[in-house]
């Protein structure tokens, strides 16, 4: 039996409590996504155990819905940016030349663009549909990955594996996917953890300037803008999915701070 | 602050015991992959004793614990190995359990040490006079011009080119054998008792290793220290020691002087490494059509100015060896790739059985690409660590022939056996070889192919010398076995003698002379296969002096 330490143990509850309550969403909420059951902002209790929203809505059925949509849109926004991200990095790392000159210098031009001003600009002139959100978070985020999953993979092509693979005679898939990606596995699976809270954050922040999820769906960060005023008024509904938004990144980065720490130490993560 | 009191420097004369190690136990915590820790023992019940001014081998394969226990005569051990029993005695004073202070004015000063690989062990961004009389200047309170001048004529002893400056040098900017004297130096500079010398040779090419060894004897015997030699090649110890210690699994298997040990060695193991490259292989005459023909080539890698080949041509017969030798950077690992399409050469062609092969590897027919196969010297990065043995040898049986399931299967179970590993290895990951099974595996893959040429690029100078005659005995019976032809390249002329049938002495990317077997070793030479023959250190005592006497051509003191 392997052992856990601590904060990796923290991380992993949080994480599945927030990822649990997202899949069961459904069943676990008291009552409608949009249904109003109360008068504005009402404090806690029995029956809203956060209280109501700005407009009567049950917080804790919001946080809940809000929550399930935040994961899955950062969670598909991650795949994305992976899938794009590491082939095109392996492609570029095997097939080296103007291949990879020309992808590199590529994604060098939208990195050197600020990622939320790019979201916000594509974003102001495309329908924002949930589809639309996470290809263009996923793409915008793909170029991270690209730059990571090149690097490794240089350092596996150079192995004599590799040419040996070559010499036989395999085409770039095989090199890639049976060659390169389970020796880079690795570093990639660690760098999935941190890409998902960026996009934790980048949706949040999307939608609480108003270009994210559109109303009457929201996620957090959609949640945290509808009850802003009331802060104003000394009432923290706003605060709760904040809060939710922080323990999420912390509990996903001591996770996979847990998994770097065991892939890449010597000693397997045991010093 | 008197250092003397503690450990008394020069206090033993001449002749009396200066070093003596008493039932040594070295164990240190393996980490297991899924099981918990586990103690190992690594050395356990050695004793020897060394007196002033003479020298010790040890003698050992990979992990027999050779380095560990020359370590521990300075009371350290590497990497968190622990020194848990014995008594280890420098000059009248245990030091097996000394604190930190006492070792501090032991290392570098009493015992210094020379490692195995000097590039890798020099600071590169310091000059190497700074680190050549560091210890000098901080442990002996020397000042800093007297250590210059003694470390330049410790330069001037080891044969070093331009002593009065080459200190101002950076590591980079000298070869690795002149690195290596300057190590040398550097262990000689603070007058210490005791200097362990950690391979020193290993590394270098047999023309260099002649120079650097016969340096490193003189510099000993003018010095009067006493000194363990460790190393892993029995020819290069019998020239340097006065007494060998010949080590097992961290256990002492023979201890007797070099001429016992050489002459009339009294253990099994101990003669089967004085009889090792004994393989004897009758020359065949070449017969036929050539199964591939070089024929002019001339290449360099691009943004080079120099042609790393020029106008290379031999020929392989089939079911024959060709053996290229030459030192490091005389082209032939140029050559292979050139060969197996990896670097297209600017002139000359490739015929491979009567058709002329395509110069960039992706206009090849997967016909060509299975009849010529490639075995790396280093096996480990050759095979991918995350594919099991039965996916690394099955796959080109997969590519080539279409073999799927059961059939791939049994076919794999057949190479196992071929190369004298058990079925029970189809599972395995490479991790789970050692160096020697590893090789074999990578020589299964390639004759997965059933190639007709395969292109061994030193296959052997990884591994230990018993596993390695081992490999060249099983090249040999798979090549009676499947009529197949090896380029055998290699830097050491003992393995080209045990397996070839013509050799091509390659020397700054020429060809410098090229025949069957038996022409090529016979005189007259010229010049540099003269140097490169008679650099193969031989097993027998005063080799070295009679080789320093007689060379006609200075090695270039790379």
């Amino acid at each position: 039996m392997m052992r856990i330490p601590l904060s990796a143990l923290i991380g992993l509850i949080l994480t599945s409590v927030y990822f649990l309550a997202a899949i069961f969403a459904g069943w676990l909420a008291p009552y409608g996504m949009a249904e109003v059951v109360g008068d504005v902002w009402e404090p806690s209790s029995a029956e809203h155990w956060l209280g109501t929203d700005s407009i009567g809505r049950d917080l804790l059925t919001r946080m809940i819905y809000g929550g399930q949509i935040t994961i899955f849109v950062a969670t598909a926004a991650t795949i994305l940016s992976f899938v794009t991200g590491s082939i095109l990095g392996f492609t570029a790392a095997v097939a080296g030349g103007w291949v990879d000159q020309a992808l590199s210098r590529m994604v060098d031009l939208i990195m050197s663009i600020p990622a939320l001003i790019f979201a916000l600009v594509v974003l102001s002139v495309m329908p924002v549909t949930m589809p639309v959100l996470i290809a263009v978070m996923g793409l915008i985020e793909s170029t991270r990955v690209f730059r990571l999953s090149r690097a490794v993979a240089a350092d596996i092509v150079v192995m004599d594996y590799v040419e040996a693979a070559r010499l036989r005679g395999e085409g770039s898939a095989w090199v890639i996917f049976r060659e390169i990606l389970p020796n880079a596995l690795s570093p990639l699976v660690a760098e999935a953890g941190l890409r998902f809270i960026f996009m934790v954050l980048f949706i949040s922040t999307l939608s609480f300037l108003g270009l994210g999820v559109q109303p009457p769906l929201a996620d957090w960060g959609g949640i945290v803008k509808e009850n802003k005023e009331g802060i104003v008024y000394g009432i923290a509904a706003a605060l709760y999915p904040a809060v939710a938004i922080a323990t999420l990144a912390i509990s996903v980065n001591l996770v996979a701070d847990w998994i770097l720490n065991r892939t890449t130490s010597l000693k397997g993560g045991r010093g | 602050m008197n250092d003397d009191e503690i450990v008394p420097v020069s206090h033993v004369a001449e002749g009396e015991t200066l070093l003596e190690i008493t039932g040594l136990r070295i164990e240190a915590t393996a980490y297991p992959p899924g099981e918990p820790p586990q103690e190992i023992v690594i050395v356990d019940g050695v004793s020897l004793s060394l007196k002033k001014g003479k020298v010790l081998g040890l003698i050992g394969e990979s992990g027999a614990g050779k380095s560990t226990i020359g370590l521990s005569s300075m009371a350290y051990g590497r990497g968190g190995v622990r020194l848990t029993a014995g008594d280890i005695v420098l000059n009248g004073q245990e030091i097996r359990a000394a604190g930190p202070g006492v070792l501090r004015r032991l290392r570098g000063k009493v015992v210094t040490y020379v490692a195995q690989s000097a590039a890798a062990s020099f600071n590169p961004s310091r000059k190497l006079m700074d680190q050549v009389i560091e210890t000098t200047v901080a442990a002996r309170g020397v000042s800093r011009s007297q250590a210059e001048a003694r470390a330049v004529t410790l330069f001037r002893k080891l044969g070093l080119p331009d002593p009065e400056r080459i200190g101002k040098r950076y590591p980079h900017q000298v070869s690795g054998g002149q690195l290596q004297r300057v190590m040398t130096a550097m262990a000689l500079c603070p007058e210490p008792e005791l200097v362990i010398f950690d391979e020193p040779t290993t590394a270098l090419d047999v023309t260099t290793q002649i120079d650097v060894l016969a340096a490193i004897k003189e510099a000993i015997a003018d010095t009067g220290v006493a000194a363990l030699y460790i190393t892993h090649d029995l020819a290069v110890v019998a020239q340097v020691s006065d007494e060998i210690m010949v080590l097992r699994h961290g256990k002492m298997v023979e201890h007797g002087t070099t001429d016992q040990i050489i002459n009339a060695p009294r253990e099994n193991y101990t003669r089967d490494l004085v009889s090792v490259r004994s393989i004897d292989h009758e020359e065949k005459a070449p017969v036929g059509e050539t199964v591939l023909k070089v024929e002019g080539i001339t290449a360099r890698y691009s943004g080079l100015k120099r042609d790393i080949l020029s106008d290379v041509s031999v020929a392989l017969h089939p079911g024959q060896t060709l053996a290229v030798v030459g030192e490091s950077g005389s082209g032939k690992s140029t050559l292979a790739r050139v060969i197996t399409g990896l670097l297209p050469p600017s002139a000359g062609k490739v015929t491979f059985s009567g058709r002329e092969l395509s110069p960039a590897l992706n206009g090849r027919s997967r016909d060509d690409l299975r009849e010529l196969q490639m075995i790396y010297q280093m096996a480990d990065v050759a095979m991918n660590p995350r594919q099991t043995v039965k996916t690394i040898i099955g796959r080109p049986l997969e590519f080539y022939f279409g073999m799927k399931g059961k059939q791939r299967d049994a076919r794999v179970a057949e190479l196992l056996e071929e190369i004298e590993l058990g079925q029970g290895f189809a599972d395995r990951y490479p991790a789970e070889l050692s160096g020697g099974q590893k090789q074999r595996v990578c020589i299964a893959r390639a004759l997965a192919a059933e190639p007709k040429v395969i292109i061994c690029d030193e296959v052997t100078s990884a591994l230990d010398p018993l596993v390695a005659d081992g490999i060249l005995k099983l090249l040999l019976k798979l090549q009676r076995e499947e009529d197949v032809a090896y380029l055998f390249i290699t830097h050491d002329i003992a393995t080209v003698r045990a397996i070839a049938d013509s050799i091509a002495v390659m020397y700054q990317g020429k060809v410098q002379r090229y025949g069957p077997k038996s022409e090529v070793l016979a005189p007259p030479f010229d010049a540099y296969t003269d140097l490169l023959l008679s650099s193969v250190p031989e097993m027998r005592l005063g080799w070295l002096e009679e080789v320093v006497e007689n060379r006609r051509m200075e090695s270039a003191g790379h």
